[in-house]
């Protein structure tokens, strides 16, 4: 089936002429018929734009055209703009918006040859880690229907992982990437921040925002980071660096490699089952060659709550332009309302978020407000100076660090709905890497018993230590079979 | 008791760059609403702001023209507010860390010089335009994202026709630095006036009120010559001032309050985390400096010292910079810097208007007009003869000293003088005569007839002499 | 930076979002939860720390004063709830 195909089968199927592009896209519709209606990784997709698309990267093959992505399908997490296409950002309150511009990944993605179909299901604006919270419906993890993909990149993780794309992108400011890539069995990068341009991507945290790929194996991610990377004048925080050779050094060979085992990540919490398989993974790159160094980031447990200070108030401010006014979906005030400009604001913005997305911003305004802003967000940016210090002074003596992805195994529908905090701290492994600015990347390393739910490992890279982290995942990859257990749906 | 009021004005200006502040939409005046806009100036989802270069460097070169520090450190801060006009609900605005504050601007005030202080001028962005209707209000995103200096002064206006004074040589400054066109009636400045009175002598500032979005200064001076001895006849009648944000009704000439928003003054200001700080390099900073060019002030007083003219010929060299510029090359190493001045003003401008020409399409350079000069100095020819020289120069453009070989301009020798002088009496008794008895203004008559007889080329001043001694003794 | 100080009511104005009675009572207490938790960030001492706005920072990025095509008329108003004569309209506002 060609929808099960990594990038660099199905781009050698296109090649030498096995396969067309238009097969591959209407194996990955099928796909998508049979089994979204039970997984939601989907908002919506448009087939006969994405099979036209799927001809004109078959017509120019024939043509002697040959790029990198070259008719291969790829569908987007619904935060990342598209031309054309909706853009909800699993929101109500974006209405029927249609995004009249291109990101810059997707510019990328299509100047590769890319055929760019699909909103993927997420946290409504990225916010939350189990896509409950979208106004579109909960994705579920392929291997378990009752539990949540994780989040808020669920439906990247949910569709790479059942095989209804080749490949998606989904967008990382705490773990959103890492977190439902573990959920989900597949592999998931968060670049560098500045790394891959945020032209396009609808803000939720500018400071922490990055776009990544979701594969199914460590090399495509390489593949599509590598195209993705890169500087952008659109983006003033973007790295001036140039985009980097990726895939050219995976060979298995890590031998001499120093890999940190960070203390504070191994905490009462964490899931027996997920602690038993990520230190087998630890003895597996020690068996590979790589020296295994205890390290410490002292200041691990003052992640969350700087987290949530810095992104909810860069929030509050990111997401005031969603108020009815020059775009999405307005809540008229009444006639005769003496207030109407106001009740205009507050009303579609009162019923056309969802309650975490409030509550997101209710709290980013508060830290914000007359009085409390050294408190809290001066406080918490010098908090994120020490952060990002603990990762610097680790990586004086490694070369990357090994955690797990997520202290919990994938969770019911539901469960954690209630209790926002309890949610927030299973955050605790992904969140300070944003803080740093550093890279982490999450691939599969093993699945629980009963139920089998797919386990995270993650690893972090110094800045711009891509090629590291994925030279490690990868010698990890090809020295482990998880990617040849697939879920039945 | 005396009062006297404390006046501080807020001033926006529109910089003069091609593109808007964060993208590469127009920065044009007058295009059809909703032309000149683009995913960035509309705040869509998703977009992000880059920095106009030329709008850093037009905001530093402000700086430098009011006296500013140009730190090496500035950053843009978001400022939270929901309004319509502004696409994202919050504007990019300088904090805490301006890109230049600390100055002044001189201007001449009541036969003096004042000063007034600038607290800061930052960059930040221009809104939409708002129009409004019956039940509407409509909203046009040309404006929107504009390049915009916000001019802040310290409270060192004292009066109405100060703010009027002040505004006039802030603008002169804008226009003549090239940061701004500074066109109110097209919305490219509008101000802001915060006023409060005290009794004179007082230290502490009153509660002040604030008259938005003036777009005139005869507007800012009437608005201030209503708002001040109202609130002087306020404060001695013992009402309280309500403080806040007024309106000029320009129509029935009175101040009226403003619906204030409740929560306007929390802005949650905090750092744009989609901008990095700017931190300019000395390199930077001098081809700025290289356009900062002279204010008007500074060149009035300039050309009233280093010149020694009087007020008036200076008022021309500032108000008219190429001509000015001609008289400077033009002055150098002559001694009569008012003859050249007189030559420039005179007559070189009335030629260039009566010709329709601009100053660097005439025929001869600067050092022509100094030359003429130097030929009537050295009484080597007449004024006369100069007129008639500084017009065939205009024309042909041939040196002064060629046209008065080629005509054969000398100076009368001393001799022929007095055998003119002693013609002109004898064909001219009746004057002569008259003179003899103390009638001087008579001697004019037989000094014409000398002129006429050497063909202009006595200097009227020696034939005076030599007729005097003839006729008096 | 005690949660006593925190009115729900005020907040939600300031950000324009209205809640109902009930969502006023839920997310208050959720958010009295969560200001409580990170309080624990006053347990460092950060006197002597600078803060930290971009973890990979870059400075003086500019881009070149030159005009670039926008969107036209019509693409820039197609996702407007309501446009009057070429102008994006909201309820009148009162000053
Ligand atoms: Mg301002
Ligand atoms: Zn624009």
């Amino acid at each position: 089936m060609l929808n099960q195909l990594t990038i660099s089968e199905l781009t050698e199927k296109l090649r030498s002429g096995e396969a067309s592009s238009r097969e591959a896209m209407q194996a990955c519709l099928d796909r998508v018929a049979a089994v979204d209606g039970k997984v939601n990784a989907f908002i919506s997709h448009d087939a006969e734009d994405a099979l036209e698309q799927a001809d004109a990267a078959d017509a120019a093959r024939k043509a002697g055209a040959d790029k990198p992505l070259l008719g291969v399908p790829i569908a987007l997490k619904d935060v990342i703009a598209v031309k054309g296409q909706p853009l909800n950002c699993a929101s109500k309150i974006l209405g029927d918006f249609v995004s009249p511009y291109d990101a810059t990944a997707v510019r990328k993605l299509k100047e590769a040859g890319a055929v760019v179909f699909g909103r993927l299901n997420m946290d409504e604006f990225a916010m939350g880690s189990s896509t409950e919270n979208s106004a579109f419906g909960v994705t579920k993890t392929p291997w378990d229907l009752d539990r949540v993909a994780g989040g808020s990149s669920g439906g990247s993780a949910a569709a790479v992982t059942a095989d209804e794309a080749i490949a998606t992108l989904g967008t990382d400011t705490g773990g959103s990437i890492r977190q439902p890539a573990a959920f989900c069995g597949c592999v998931g990068i968060k670049p560098t921040y500045g790394r891959v341009s945020r032209f396009g991507l609808v803000a939720f945290a500018s400071s922490l925002d990055q776009i990544g790929p979701m594969t199914k194996d460590v090399r495509d991610s390489a593949t599509l980071l590598e195209i993705l990377c890169g500087h952008d004048p659109l983006d003033s925080t973007s790295n001036p660096e140039p985009s980097p050779q990726l895939t050219a050094n995976l060979n298995g060979d890590i031998k001499g490699m120093r890999i940190g085992l960070p203390k504070e990540y191994f905490i009462e919490g964490l899931d027996p089952q997920i602690k038993a398989a990520v230190e087998a993974a630890v003895k597996k790159l020690e068996g590979l060659g790589a020296e295994i160094v205890e390290i410490s980031l002292p200041h691990t447990d003052y992640a969350i709550a700087t987290y949530y200070i810095i992104a909810n108030a860069e929030a509050s401010a990111n997401l005031a332009r969603f108020d009815g006014v020059r775009y999405g979906a307005r809540v008229e005030p009444g006639a005769g309302d003496p207030n109407p400009v106001f009740n205009l604001y507050a009303r579609t913005r009162g019923q056309g978020f969802g309650a975490e997305v409030k509550r997101r911003i209710i709290m980013g305004t508060y830290v914000l407000s007359s009085g409390y802003y050294d408190a809290y967000y001066l406080r918490a940016q010098k908090v994120r100076t020490l952060i990002r210090q603990d990762y610097l002074n680790a990586f004086e003596k490694v070369d990357a660090i090994v955690s797990p992805t997520s202290p919990v195994l994938p969770f019911k529908v539901g469960e954690k709905a209630d209790d926002p905090l309890q949610m927030y701290l299973a955050d605790i492994f992904t969140i300070s890497c944003n803080l740093a600015g550093i890279c982490g990347i999450s691939l599969p390393c093993g699945f629980s018993a009963d139920p089998k739910l797919p386990i995270g490992l993650q690893l972090f890279g110094k800045p711009l230590g891509e090629e590291t982290i994925l030279r490690v995942a990868h010698a990890y990859e090809q020295a482990t079979d998880w990617r040849a257990q697939k879920p039945q749906i | 008791m005396e009062y006297e009021a404390v006046i501080g004005l807020e001033i926006h200006v529109q910089l003069k760059t091609k593109s808007k502040m964060w993208c590469g939409c127009a920065n044009e005046y007058g295009a059809e609403p909703n032309t000149n806009v683009c995913p960035v100036c509309m705040g869509l989802p998703g977009v992000l702001p880059v920095a106009n270069e030329e709008a850093m460097r037009l905001t530093a070169l402000a700086g430098y023209l009011l006296n500013c520090e140009v730190p090496r450190f500035a950053k843009f801060d978001r400022k939270n507010y929901f309004y319509p006009d502004a696409p994202k609900n919050y504007q990019i605005t300088q904090y805490d860390k301006p890109s230049t504050q600390n100055g002044f601007v001189e201007f001449e005030f009541g036969g003096g010089l004042e000063r007034v202080g600038i607290t800061r001028a930052h960059l930040e962005e221009d809104l939409a335009k708002n129009f409004h209707y019956d039940r509407d209000s409509g909203m046009d995103f040309n404006r929107a994202g504009l390049p915009l200096l916000e001019i802040v002064t310290e409270p060192d206006i004292r009066n109405a026709d100060m703010a009027h004074a002040f505004l006039n040589a802030l603008k002169d400054i804008m226009i003549y630095g090239g940061v701004s066109h500074f066109d109110m009636e097209k919305g490219m400045a509008r101000c802001d006036v915060n006023v409060s009175v005290r009794p004179v002598g007082q230290e502490k500032l009153n509660p002040r009120r604030e008259i938005k979005n003036m777009n005139s200064f005869s507007g800012v001076r009437r608005a201030l010559n209503y708002e001040i001895p109202e609130q002087i006849r306020a404060t001695k009648a013992g009402e309280t001032i309500l403080q806040g944000t007024v309106r000029w009704n320009d129509d029935l000439g009175i101040t009226e309050s403003m619906r204030s928003k409740e929560d306007a003054h929390d802005y949650r200001y905090f750092p744009e985390p989609d901008l990095m700080p700017f931190e300019p390099t000395d390199e930077w900073l001098e081809e700025v400096k290289a356009r900062v060019v002279e204010l008007p002030l500074a060149r009035k007083r300039r050309f009233m010292t280093d010149y020694e003219l009087p007020e008036g010929d200076a008022d021309v060299f500032v108000q008219n910079v190429p001509l000015g510029d001609y008289f400077e090359v033009a002055a150098k190493g002559v001694k009569n810097r008012k003859a050249v001045a007189n030559w420039v003003i005179n007559n070189l401008r009335a030629k260039l208007v009566e010709a329709g020409l601009e100053i660097g399409e005439v025929r001869f350079g600067p050092a022509a007009i100094a030359e003429l000069v130097e030929l009537v100095e050295s009484k080597r020819i007449t004024s006369k003869n100069a007129q008639e020289a500084f017009g065939i120069m205009f024309e042909t453009g041939q040196a002064p000293t060629s046209i008065a070989d080629e005509k054969g301009w000398k100076p009368a020798d001393a001799g022929e003088i007095e055998t003119f002088c002693d013609e002109a009496i004898a064909a001219n008794p009746g004057p002569a005569e008259d003179v003899r008895n103390g009638k001087d203004a008579a001697l004019n008559r037989i000094l014409g007839h000398v002129m006429k007889l050497s063909k202009g080329s006595a200097d009227p001043g020696q034939v005076r002499e030599i007729l005097t001694r003839k006729l008096k003794g | 930076m005690s949660d006593d100080a925190f009115d729900i009511h005020y907040v939600a104005n300031l950000a324009r979002i209205e809640l109902s009675q009930e969502e006023e009572a839920r997310m208050g207490a959720q958010l009295g939860d969560i200001l409580g938790y990170v309080e624990k960030l006053k347990e460092l001492d950060v006197s002597d720390v600078e803060p930290t706005a971009h973890a990979y920072p870059v400075k003086n990025v500019t881009r070149p004063d030159e005009v670039r095509p926008g969107l036209s008329h019509e693409e820039a108003l197609a996702n407007s709830p309501r446009v009057v004569n070429g102008l994006i309209t909201v309820p009148k506002i009162v000053e």
